[in-house]
């Protein structure tokens, strides 16, 4: 229970089927209140959730297009928006990448095997997710900036972290750092390793055992904790702001963008390119449900 | 290394993930976070004291704790209420407002910053309306306030929702068939076995709050002492090459992170030992 304490979020294991099965009529007697508490309960969590919730997204919208399809697309064909488009994707491949491989090795070392210590290693994974964005990049500008401890090292040999595309990565990992390790470890400890020990003693190797039983055993998993790793990589922001630096056409994300083309009233380019961000998010959300339900789906076999 | 794993040693691999697993942690997240404690050790106690202590920096912490703390009640309350809708009654549409639920989490903080900054502007959706009131939400801290409860909005919901899920049925039937009328069961045997789920997500809410930096500053105003928020005076102080100010505010933050986890920790092995109903 203490792996999911921290980040109950992250848990790929969605409660929506067996929330979706109706009660027994037998209880419903029991366990319902008024029909008038009822319906200004229903009334109060929707009403809630459509102003908070429902409203930005819609003002996000209907913003980026207040002056027309044309300026809308010239908006985010503007050179400084492709560069900011290029740059989120090329940071996000790569801090994904990093956590992809990362979350592997580390799912494989803590649910495979017995050892001390595994719940603070898990701990220290997490720690990522309780740090705040702007300290995030703070710490990468404090090891590599030039008053930093790496700093001096790195001008003697021309190497640019910060305000650079390093920088940008190495932020980016650190904040999405648990993301594909935790989707992965609830998973793989409740997959056990019978298949895989009955694997290595028909002589399998061990990277035929992970590509053969393992990988096809969690690879919706996988799929879950790339696809939220994925879309906190491009749209992080405080940790980036941080180590940008803010170079024009350069070292601009999209979110670094926004904020900029903001803070310059240029407020339908500034919600153009956060349009395209929001669009993220929603597909990310519909993906999340149907891998949750396939997920859900794949427990089944294995319960017995 | 191949020494601690007892069990299952079947398996090949362990000195290399593991070996991999603990570089790859070192590198990306112990040593840099380290980097920060260091450089902090630099500072005498008194300097350390005189930057935390400064009137700007204890009102941006002062500013970012107690709303965060605000907010985070604020989602306590109407999570418990969604999470109640969500659970307990069939209604349409219901499938879509669970996944709502989850759009502060998917949604990156600067598009929310700007969608909540443009939505309670004086003359925004909610802003317009509320001005009339009277009531001034953009560049106030009440602004923070607005786009701290809005991060905070799944914690609570998504804490809670599978405890409740989980609850044994028969508790409620046993005291109901004892005697006691819904609100009696609701408020005595259902909310005091949900405690501390409540508990840990009023916590994480709380943490992410406090952290929180892009969707505040738009909507914040970022008036020194009246609606800075503490993330955002670390920013200031590295643009002004004030190394050592940023670090020690920072510190400060991160510790009271760290007491956050320690006290979710808790809760969540109260709850073990309290529920065990799995």
């Amino acid at each position: 229970m203490t792996i999911e304490a921290t980040m109950a979020r992250e848990h790929p294991v969605p409660q929506e089927a067996r929330a979706g099965t109706p009660l027994p009529a037998v209880r419903v007697d029991y366990r319902c209140e008024p029909r008038a508490v009822r319906i200004a309960i229903i009334a109060i969590a929707v009403t809630f959730l459509a102003l908070f919730v429902v409203l930005p997204l819609i003002v996000v919208f209907a913003s980026a297009l207040s002056k027309g399809m044309v300026a809308y697309f010239a908006a985010l064909s503007d050179p400084e928006a492709l560069s900011a488009i290029r740059l989120t994707l090329l940071v996000a491949a790569i801090s994904v990448g990093i956590n992809l491989v990362f979350g592997l090795t580390a799912a494989w070392a803590i649910t495979k095997f017995d050892f001390r210590g595994k719940t603070f290693l898990i701990s220290l994974i997490d720690l990522p997710f309780s740090v705040s964005p702007v300290i995030s990049g703070l710490i990468f500008v404090l090891l590599f900036g030039a008053q930093g401890f790496l700093g001096p090292f790195l001008e003697d040999h021309h190497v640019q972290v910060l305000f650079a595309v390093p920088g940008l990565a190495l932020a980016t990992t650190f904040v999405t750092f648990p993301f594909v390790a935790r989707a992965l470890i609830p998973l793989m400890q409740e997959q056990g390793t019978q298949e895989e020990e009955a694997a290595i003693s028909l002589g399998a190797s061990g990277l035929q055992t992970f590509f053969r039983v393992t990988l096809p055993n969690i690879k919706w998993g996988v799929l879950y904790g790339v696809l939220l790793c994925n879309a906190r990589a491009m749209g992080e922001f405080g940790a980036v702001s941080v180590v940008s630096g803010h170079i024009r056409g350069e070292t601009n994300t999209m979110p670094l963008l926004v904020e900029i083309l903001y803070n310059e009233y240029q407020f339908v380019a500034s919600f153009a390119i956060a349009s395209l961000l929001a669009m993220l998010a929603l597909i990310t959300l519909i993906a999340k449900t149907v891998l949750e339900r396939h997920l859900d789906e794949g427990k089944l076999p294995h319960d017995d | 290394m191949a020494a601690i794993a007892v069990r299952r040693s079947v398996l090949p691999g362990f000195g290399l993930t593991m070996g991999l697993t603990l570089t790859w942690l070192s590198v990306i997240v112990l040593i840099p976070l380290a980097g920060l404690f260091l450089k902090t050790s630099e500072l005498s106690l008194d300097q350390f004291w005189v930057i935390v202590s400064s009137r700007r920096t204890l009102n941006a912490l002062k500013i970012s704790f107690g709303l965060a703390f605000l907010a985070a009640l604020v989602n306590l309350v109407m999570g418990t209420i969604v999470v109640w809708a969500l659970v307990r009654y069939r209604f349409p549409g219901r499938r879509l407002l669970d996944a709502i639920v989850d759009v502060p989490f998917a949604l990156p903080t600067a598009v929310a910053g700007v969608a909540l900054s443009a939505l309670f502007a004086e003359k925004g959706w909610l802003g317009a309306p509320l001005a009339a009131l009277g009531l001034k939400v953009a560049f106030t801290p009440i602004g923070i306030f607005v786009a701290m409860v809005f991060i905070g909005i799944p914690f609570v919901v998504r804490t809670v929702q599978p405890v409740l899920i989980e609850l044994d049925p028969e508790i409620e039937e046993a005291a109901t068939s004892l005697g006691a009328n819904r609100w009696q069961t609701v408020t005595r045997v259902i909310l005091p076995s949900l405690v501390p789920a409540l508990l840990t997500g009023l916590a994480l809410a709380f943490a992410r709050a406090v952290g929180e930096y892009g969707s505040v500053i738009f909507i914040a105003g970022n008036l020194p002492n009246v609606s800075e928020i503490a993330p955002l005076l670390i920013v200031i102080r590295l643009s002004e090459f004030r190394y050592a100010d940023a670090t020690a505010i920072a510190v400060v933050m991160l510790v009271a992170a760290f007491l956050i986890i320690f006290v979710v920790n808790r809760l969540q092995r109260w709850a073990q030992t309290r529920l065990p109903m799995h």
